[in-house]
């Protein structure tokens, strides 16, 4: 394996990592109410600007990220209280708009309480580059990895092994049926707004340090996160992350070896051909019609 | 007397051709002839828009590629290769056919979020290339467009170019309304509907749905040559992702499978950000929170919503 390949495999799994965690975001959401969040970009971009902020004014690391998170989760709790629940029963392109429209609140919001500027979070860990066969890396890639290993980790432990994590998920599956064995889906709706909304919140504060954070961050991570989510097969778990870190070697490799400038169009093209030939993803479920 | 009016076919018409016709009286400067403009091209874009998205119940986030395409054909061949704009405008809005047709084939397959993903991407993909290729459309700085000339004679000035897209504008709308009274536009209602269920009785689903996805994109490409010939320059800011999300919160604001509804969410988001400069750095929120109120408040749109409480209202 040669030096450079090592290096786009590394840059690919770094930023797929935050693209599956974004993915995650997504389809738990839809999971749980067949809603496609266009604000989840946003809470990515909360995570990292909150971050950014609280360091400012001398707050310690950790405690920063924990507020940040808890912010955002906030903030997706609130989404759903406010803007979801009261348009129950919408079409799904109406619930499409709504998300739209809060996600072009949120960056209004965002631009007031902040500012239009750039931001860079310092590193967890300093900037030293590490030699790894021929490659360079920096620190924050690895907590990039690590960290999301181990949300992937704790989310499955939630969805296999807590009350509310099986109750989302039996929600999921049938949503009326879940109401009869007295689960109370609109708490399933919200926990599963706030999880989002903290997963977002987690990647956005990883990847400030090595890409920057910004206001308007979350238009594009959001978007590539649907994609992932989109890739991999909407409502897969499994399928999130594959369809991550598959679009972010996919971007890597197009970025090192054909053109930096055409990474997101290589990206791009190759979902559509995806999609032409596995109409639901590379492991969503493959549904059948009822008339 | 005015409800019965609009809800005959051609009575609509009759009511929007008035409107087009009197509006100069309330336009007291060049400004608001320019805010009229360009309600009337985006008009144009959301009522081919709603035809796939409304009737046939397709979504596309990818309409600001072909409206883009259409703006850039035009502006490249007439300003690079000097073809007369007429030429270039219906040339590039045949590429653009013919490329929402190649494209069309395969993706309308898709279903839902998936269709979204697929015209997202597609939509992404024009919009990088027309950033990237500088040397043909000057890349993010944008290009310079000639004038519409008409035998040598170019077409400028706002109370000019009011009448030019009032006239698109009506020609758009009668078209889109015969098109949802034909025989196709039954079809697309009974395969939005259920696509099995149309197909049963012998609609052949896939061939409408490309058929008014083309449809859609020649209205949007349309409009495009119009912007860039009105305007006399684009930039990629019209080609963007945003841009589509424009288009398609228009229809739905205003009332999807609602021709005057797609007309009545032009204006009416047209027209907001341009009230909303008065509050600067609170133009975003407010413009968000509009647009999350009304869709929760009226999750039909604006006109079935009004109508139907206008109907309900009546003795």
């Amino acid at each position: 394996m040669s030096a450079q390949f090592l290096q786009f495999l590394l840059a690919g799994l770094t930023i797929g990592a935050i693209y599956a965690l974004v993915a995650l975001g997504f389809s738990i959401i839809y999971n749980a109410s067949h809603v496609i969040n266009f604000a989840q970009g946003e809470f990515v971009m909360i995570g990292g600007m909150a971050t950014v902020s609280l360091t400012a004014i001398g707050w310690p690391l950790p405690f920063a990220i924990a507020a940040a998170v808890l912010v955002a989760a906030l903030v997706g709790l609130a989404l759903e209280k406010f803007a979801v629940e009261p348009a129950r029963g919408a079409s799904v392109v109406t619930l499409i708009i709504i998300t739209i429209g809060a996600s072009i609140l949120l960056r209004g919001v965002a631009s007031i309480v902040w500012d239009k500027n750039i931001h860079a979070l310092k590193a967890f860990s300093g900037e030293a580059p590490i030699q790894i066969g021929g490659a360079t890396i920096v620190p924050q890639s690895l907590w990039v990895m690590g960290i999301a290993l181990v949300v992937v980790l704790l989310l499955t432990w939630f969805f296999s092994r807590t009350l509310i994590g099986k109750a989302l998920l039996a929600t999921s599956h049938n949503r009326l049926a879940a109401q009869l064995v007295g689960i109370n889906v609109r708490h399933v709706l919200l926990a599963s707004f706030g999880l989002s909304a903290a997963l977002g919140a987690v990647a956005g504060i990883l990847i400030a340090p090595i890409t920057f954070t910004s206001w308007d961050v979350g238009v594009m991570l959001g978007l590539k996160g649907f994609a992932a989510a989109i890739l991999g097969g909407l409502g897969s778990g499994p399928g999130a992350i594959v369809g991550g870190l598959v679009l972010g070697l996919i971007e890597a490799m197009g970025a090192g070896y054909v053109s930096s400038a055409y990474k997101d169009v290589i990206a791009f093209v190759l979902i559509l051909v995806v999609l032409v030939f596995l109409p639901s993803g590379l492991l969503g479920s493959r549904s059948t019609d009822r008339v | 007397m005015f409800g019965r009016l609009a809800a005959s076919r051609f009575g609509g018409l009759a009511v929007l051709a008035a409107i087009v016709l009197v509006l100069p009286l309330a336009l007291v400067n060049n400004y608001y002839y320019e805010v009229a403009i360009l309600v009337g091209l985006n008009a144009i874009v959301c009522v081919g828009l709603n035809l796939l998205i409304g009737y046939a119940g397709q979504i596309s986030l990818g309409h600001a590629g072909f409206f883009g395409l259409g703006a850039y054909g035009s502006a490249i061949l007439t300003a690079r290769y000097g073809w007369p704009p007429f030429a270039a405008m219906a040339a590039a809005t045949l590429g653009v056919a013919l490329l929402a047709w190649i494209v069309g084939r395969p993706i309308l397959r898709l279903r839902g979020h998936y269709l979204a993903m697929a015209t997202l991407g597609m939509g992404i993909i024009i919009s990088i290339v027309i950033v990237t290729e500088d040397r043909l459309t000057g890349g993010p700085d944008g290009m310079a467009v000639p004038p519409l000339t008409l035998f040598g004679l170019a077409l400028a000035g706002e109370r000019l170019w009011y009448w030019i897209v009032g006239a698109g504008l009506l020609v758009a709308v009668w078209l889109a309304l015969n098109l949802v009274d034909s025989p196709h536009g039954r079809a697309l209602r009974a395969l939005h509907g259920s696509e099995i269920g149309a197909e049963v009785t012998g609609i052949d689903s896939a061939r409408h749905k490309v058929r008014v996805f083309v449809i859609s994109a020649i209205y949007a490409a349309l409009a495009g040559s119009l912007t860039a010939h009105y305007a006399g320059f684009i930039t990629p800011g019209k080609v963007t992702f945003f841009h589509s999300i424009e288009l398609v919160t228009m229809v739905v604001f205003g009332g999807m499978a609602s021709t005057f509804g797609a007309v009545v969410g032009a204006a009416v988001l047209t027209m907001l950000p341009q009230a909303l400069t008065l509050f600067k750095e609170y133009e975003m929120v407010v413009f968000g929170a509009v647009m999350m109120l009304t869709m929760i408040f009226m999750p039909k749109g604006l006109v079935p919503t009004l109508a139907s409480r206008f109907a309900a209202g009546r003795p």
